[in-house]
């Protein structure tokens, strides 16, 4: 057992609905919509036009900037639209839309050039750039640069297993199904960040992809695996550097800052295939699941594929659902348009019913301290709560509220029902504005 | 496509999407439970009058907090079951013989003047129980009427004009004296005249321990007010017997119930460990302070009083460390660095 981290929380982890579901292929839809925006940072620039015959897995939007990610057909076809469509994020995002010509045709040239044995970090890195992968466990955040940027810096390559979101399957089918890929994405990773060892942090909870990548690491020195205590928001990043190794990453820096890089076992999969089969991200693993869905399922879902494709091959639902939602239940986006595409950070795709939101009409802070008990980011959301409905930016702002990750512990422990992660939004908003204003007059 | 042709009406809503089942109307049921094992000792003491009493402040403050909100046509909240707990508080440290519209003015005060002026729950600077209580030290002679216990005729009496008087632990403790004909046993039972509902050190731990079971409460404040007290007066006692002056001070008067029930009101009580520690211990030396110079030999109250008037001080000087923030400030990090 490792270390930990302070509070959190421990949730009903819901996972036993899809952790038993051999993953599934899902075959691609007729058109997939593929928005040019699919991480975290500059979005991509077009490189198709209407009536362009596209391959499967040949590049249509270049990465404008550093932090960025190139972008690839997930179907070969012909590209029918150029146009903003609706992204799960609820904005008109630039999109391609691609009509499935069903033969899943590669580039005649495409074939996997790469030599195996190159370890070159430079390579590496270059591969990973074009395979346009980004941190696939839902940051999204571009994994060549954190690679560039790690570089040098940091000791300590985390992989991060934990999937610590209630529901969601997706990482751990990975790990219990292709568990050879994953460890050999990790060494590829290790080798891109010029470092020769890693550590792969699971949660306790899954004990049977612990017992398998234990059997297949073998006597082998350059991957450790450590089991972390299965608490709630094990996962994030700065928790789980700080359950690994004991350090802190500073207020607003990274964790190059303190030697420290982590990826996703997902990403490390997606490195695998880059590296030895040239296949760029066009599809990931998604878990749709939920008291409200029918099947539960684990997916292997085309990116662009409408949600309500895989809504329809988990069963459909079962009663009528309050939400449904992109990503897990603590920290997920609700969807008020099931057409919307999946996109490379999608992990899960859950319909919830009424009895798990236990909305009041009237929130009341009864001050009992819960959330400041279980905020991992050693916050006062109960301070930072009256404060916003106060309008008191200095105190807002004594209060580090732009440590809050939004993870929703907070939230949930709240026995007076209080919309804590909705207010820090909003409170968010206001202090930048204010901040700003402040330099203007100055 | 099949059902997802249907009309869908998907609710739209900031995360968390997930909640935990306690909620502000389970976490006040639990404290009224955890009070139960006192009420029944304080019915075995004194009789049916206990209950009474206890139904008649309950009563009182649901129907305060009803009318007020209804007359300012707020959201009415009485579901919370916060009103009845601050009834069974407040009828905890009453003396069993108070007439019932002494009680009602109690209630009226709690209620209205502390908790629903200032907002309602959650919003109250100060324990409205035991500004209740305060307040009814307007009636000084009715508030320290202490009834023996066991004294009753009958179970069933009502009139408590002609019951049998008798001097409290505290009367005695207060002008530095152990107690005569009494065992520390009959105190820590509940066998002796006080506040109904603080006679009985074991029925209120029994309680706490109920509710830090079910995570009502940390320990944190009980103990350190707990703590301070015992060892203020084991080091500084009156008398020869440092033990039996200490061991009398943590089983007498209102210390049990005010250290497990009333200083852990979430309302009037900090919110970091720290402050919480801070909190603790100056209610338990206050009390110590307030037995040993004051002239009433009340003093929990008064010192739980004072300390959540502090609450929003010790609450500011208490902020947590910020998360990844080095310690020992600049110069350290500057030798770190350095390094």
């Amino acid at each position: 057992m490792s270390g930990s981290f302070f509070g959190g929380i421990h949730p009903d982890d819901g996972k036993k609905m899809s952790e038993h579901s051999e993953i599934e292929n899902l075959p691609a839809p007729e058109q997939v919509v593929i928005p040019m925006s699919l991480h975290v940072g500059t979005p991509c620039e077009p490189l198709v036009k209407p009536g362009d015959t596209v391959f499967l897995g040949q590049k249509i939007g270049e990465a404008k900037g550093a932090i960025s990610a190139p972008i690839h057909s997930s179907v070969s076809g012909v590209v029918a639209a150029v146009e903003p469509r609706l992204h799960p994020n609820g904005k008109q995002v630039m999109s391609v839309v691609i009509l499935n010509d069903g033969k899943d045709a590669t580039e005649p040239n495409s074939d996997a050039q790469t030599d195996k044995a190159a370890r070159d970090p430079k390579a590496l890195a270059d591969i990973i750039r074009e395979a346009g992968i980004v941190g696939m466990g839902g940051a999204a955040f571009p994994t060549h640069f954190k690679i560039s940027s790690g570089i040098g810096k940091a000791d300590t390559l985390i992989i991060n297993g934990a999937e610590c979101e209630p529901f969601i399957t997706a990482d751990h089918r990975i790990m219990l199904e292709s568990p050879d890929e994953v460890l050999s994405g990790i060494r590829y990773l290790t080798a891109a960040m010029e470092l020769n060892k890693a550590i792969l942090a699971i949660e306790a909870n899954k004990k049977n992809a612990i017992a398998l990548l234990k059997k297949k690491i073998g006597q082998e020195k350059d991957i450790e695996i450590r089991v972390l205590k299965t608490r709630y928001p094990q996962g994030a990043e700065k928790q789980l550097i700080q359950a690994v190794t004991g350090r802190l990453v500073p207020p607003g820096g990274l964790p190059a800052d303190i030697g420290c890089a982590v990826f996703n076992v997902y990403t490390a999969w997606s490195v695998h295939r880059a590296v030895e089969q040239g296949i760029p991200a066009i599809d990931r693993i998604v878990t749709v699941s939920g008291p409200a869905i029918a099947d539960p399922k684990n997916l292997r879902v085309r990116v662009g594929t409408p949600v309500s494709d895989l809504i329809e091959a988990a069963g459909g639902f079962n009663g009528t659902p309050l939400k449904v939602l992109m990503g897990g239940p603590m920290m997920g986006v609700a969807l008020f348009d099931i057409s919307v595409p999946v996109i490379k950070a999608t992990n899960a795709i859950l319909a919830m019913g009424d009895e798990s939101e236990k909305s009041v009409k009237d929130p009341k802070c009864i001050r009992c301290g819960r959330c400041v008990n279980v905020c991992p980011m050693h916050l006062l959301p109960v301070y930072m709560y009256i404060s916003e409905q106060n309008d008191d930016m200095q105190m807002l702002d004594k209060l580090n509220l732009t440590d809050c990750m939004e993870c929703g512990s907070c939230a949930y422990v709240c026995p007076g029902r209080l919309h804590l992660v909705s207010s820090f939004r909003t409170a968010k908003v206001k202090l930048n504005k204010f901040k700003a204003d402040r330099t203007k007059q100055s | 496509m099949t059902v997802l042709d249907k009309e869908l009406n998907l609710t739209v809503s900031s995360s968390p999407h997930i909640r935990f089942l306690e909620d502000t109307k389970s976490i006040m049921l639990d404290v009224i439970i955890a009070l139960l094992p006192a009420l029944a000792v304080a019915t075995y003491m004194f009789g049916i009058r206990a209950l009474i009493l206890t139904a008649v402040t309950c009563a009182a403050c649901v129907f305060f907090e009803w009318g007020y909100r209804k007359l300012l046509k707020k959201t009415n909240d009485i579901g919370d079951l916060s009103a009845v707990v601050t009834g069974i508080l407040l009828a905890c440290c009453l003396p069993v013989s108070t007439p019932l519209w002494i009680a009602v003015t109690g209630a009226f005060f709690s209620i209205i003047i502390v908790k629903q002026l200032f907002g309602g729950i959650g919003k109250n600077f100060m324990n409205p129980a035991l500004a209740g209580r305060a307040f009814l030290f307007s009636w000084p002679v009715v508030m320290s009427t202490w009834v023996s216990p066991l004294s009753y005729d009958s179970f069933f009496t009502l009139n408590m004009a002609d019951a049998v008087t008798t001097a409290t632990p505290m009367g005695s403790l207060h002008v530095a004296s152990l107690p005569e004909n009494l065992t520390l046993m009959q105190s820590f039972f509940g066998q002796v005249g006080g506040s109904m509902g603080e006679i009985s050190a074991f029925a209120l731990i029994v309680g706490g321990l109920y509710l830090l079971a079910r995570r009502v409460i940390t320990p944190i404040i009980p103990l350190s007010f707990l703590l301070s007290v015992a060892v203020v007066t084991y080091v500084f006692p009156r008398g020869n017997d440092n033990l039996q002056w200490m061991l009398w001070n943590l089983l007498s008067g209102g210390l049990m119930l005010g250290a497990i029930f009333m200083a852990t009101d979430y309302s009037t009580s900090p919110v970091t460990i720290k402050g919480q520690i801070i909190f603790g211990v100056g209610c338990g030396l206050l009390t110590v302070f307030i037995r040993y110079f004051g002239a009433y030999p009340e003093s929990v109250s008064y010192s739980i009083l004072i300390m959540n008037a502090c609450v929003w001080l010790i609450d500011k000087v208490s902020f947590p460390k910020r998360f990844g923030e080095k310690s020992g400030g600049i110069k350290k990090a500057k030798e770190a660095d350095a390094k």
